[in-house]
């Protein structure tokens, strides 16, 4: 539950200012920038990730240290887990029962 | 035993470990306890407690939301979704916590319609998607997890968005501590206090703490150096019989928290008069609620729910280890009808819980040195 996960920004929409694409070690998901509306991030920065929302704009250098953490700790799995089920992907349990 | 050679900074984790054992007294028993359950997880997983000397306690905090939810509220937001016409959303660390009929996932194999979602603005959109069913979504979470709730449910007002709610079960860790602190078989010297929590509300909130309690608070990071150095920061303040909020965290944690995520708890969100938690009892004005303003979303408002207190299985003894009066292997379940495989208690489900921590690191440890031992 404490689980926060470091992204890249690597897309934003004009026309979409609460939505950017973040990149955790290769995987790419839509994430909301609703609660980072104070200072909004750029292509480029890096953020940690909670429960599919930004929630803090971070170093480049403090998010790898993050990515270590999670590994360290053993919860690099659920954490990409997490990322690929944001948007309702990958979650086959979604499907109709 | 963990050697320090396996630390990312060997020699840095070294002198921090050193450093502690210089500062503490050793004619003095310490008490500090770690509020958040990620912490507890790390400082078992990295075996911390072999790095410091024996008179330093760490206490395990009420900082797991799935391990103080009171197993009525389970039943709670399960009876909503006998309803076939409703779809229980929740995140996955919910799934095997029990309720008295059972966990979710055991509800899901019964066929009731329980899906799991890795964020609530995925349970909104799988009520786009699913127009004439009703997705309810099982909020759980402190004040890391709130406000992206509560955003969802800006969002879904601002669509207008009928068959969605949410079953609100966010807390908030300020109470919480105080309830501890007011708890008279609790003596604790220093907290370290939570990393991610913390870059929502920031460090003021605890200011109390020191101020009106004189407790140390370093609120921390989650990497073995950032624990073992935020243990020097309480010990140093202890040493000088100091009292203040230190931030250890501060290249995550800003003083003032993340303001956008404040203005939107308090756009949807309303402290309940009391909560109950598990193994704390009820706590005033400690967990929040749905605004009248959201009310169409608000699942207890739109759903009948049986609201009945259902006491623990008598032989578990959560309450007594989520207090820290107990360590988790002293509870009789511990480990014979009460394991990760096949929890009893939710102190047992979550990898944040101080049971399923102390058994996936210290109880198998233990296990398989005495194996050996018997081997030799």
């Amino acid at each position: 539950m404490c689980l926060a996960i470091p992204g890249q920004v690597v897309e934003l929409y004009p026309d979409q200012p609460n939505i950017a694409v973040i990149d955790v070690v290769g995987v790419r998901r839509k994430v909301d920038l609703g609660l980072l509306q104070d200072s909004l991030p750029v292509e480029g920065d890096w953020v940690l990730i909670h429960v599919g929302f930004a929630m803090s704009k971070i170093s480049e250098e403090d998010a790898l240290d993050q990515m270590r953490t999670l590994r360290a700790l053993g919860e690099a799995e659920a954490a990409m887990q997490e990322v690929q089920g944001y948007g309702l992907e990958n979650t086959e349990n979604l499907e109709e029962s | 035993m963990k050697f320090v050679d396996e630390f990312r900074e060997p020699e840095v984790i070294s002198r921090t470990a050193a450093e502690i054992r210089r500062l503490a007294d050793p004619h003095r028993h310490y008490r500090i306890m770690e509020v958040c359950g990620g912490h507890t997880h790390a400082i078992y997983r990295f075996g911390l407690k072999d790095l410091l000397p024996s008179n330093i306690e760490l206490i395990h905090g009420p900082g797991c939301p799935v391990c103080v939810l009171p197993m009525g509220r389970i039943d709670d937001g399960l009876a909503i979704a006998q309803d076939p016409q409703v779809i229980f959303a929740a995140f996955g660390d919910m799934m095997r916590v029990p309720g008295t009929q059972g966990s979710p996932l055991e509800h899901k194999a019964r066929g009731i319609d329980v899906r799991i979602v890795y964020s609530p603005a995925d349970a909104l959109k799988l009520a786009e998607k699913n127009p004439d069913r009703h997705v309810m979504f099982f909020a759980i979470g402190f004040e890391t997890t709130a406000p992206s709730t509560a955003l969802t449910l800006m969002r879904a007002k601002a669509q207008g968005l009928g068959n969605f709610s949410v079953f609100c079960n966010h807390v908030t860790i300020i109470p919480a501590i105080r309830a501890i602190l007011d708890s008279p078989d609790m003596r604790i010297d220093a907290f370290i206090g939570p990393g991610h929590v913390s870059t929502v509300i920031g460090c003021r909130p605890y200011e109390w703490i020191a101020k009106n309690e004189s407790r140390p608070v370093a609120v921390s990071g989650f990497e073995p150096l950032d624990i073992l150095q935020s243990i020097v920061m309480v010990l140093r303040q202890l040493k000088a019989d100091e009292a203040r909020i230190e931030n250890q965290y501060k290249r995550v944690v800003p003083w003032e928290g993340n303001r956008a995520a404040l203005r939107a708890m308090a756009e949807v969100f309303e402290l309940r008069p009391y909560f109950e938690w598990r193994g704390l009892g009820f706590i005033s004005q400690s967990a929040l609620r749905l605004r009248e303003s959201y009310a169409t979303w608000d699942a207890e408002r739109r759903f009948v729910i049986p609201g009945v207190r259902v006491t623990d299985p008598k032989a578990a003894q959560c309450g007594e280890v989520l207090k820290g009066v107990l360590k988790p292997h002293q509870c009789k379940l511990f480990g014979n009808e009460c394991t990760p495989e096949h929890p009893i208690g939710a102190l047992m489900v979550s990898s944040e819980g101080s049971c399923a921590a102390y058994f996936n690191y210290e109880h198998r440890k233990t296990a398989m040195v005495s194996s050996i031992s018997s081997v030799a």
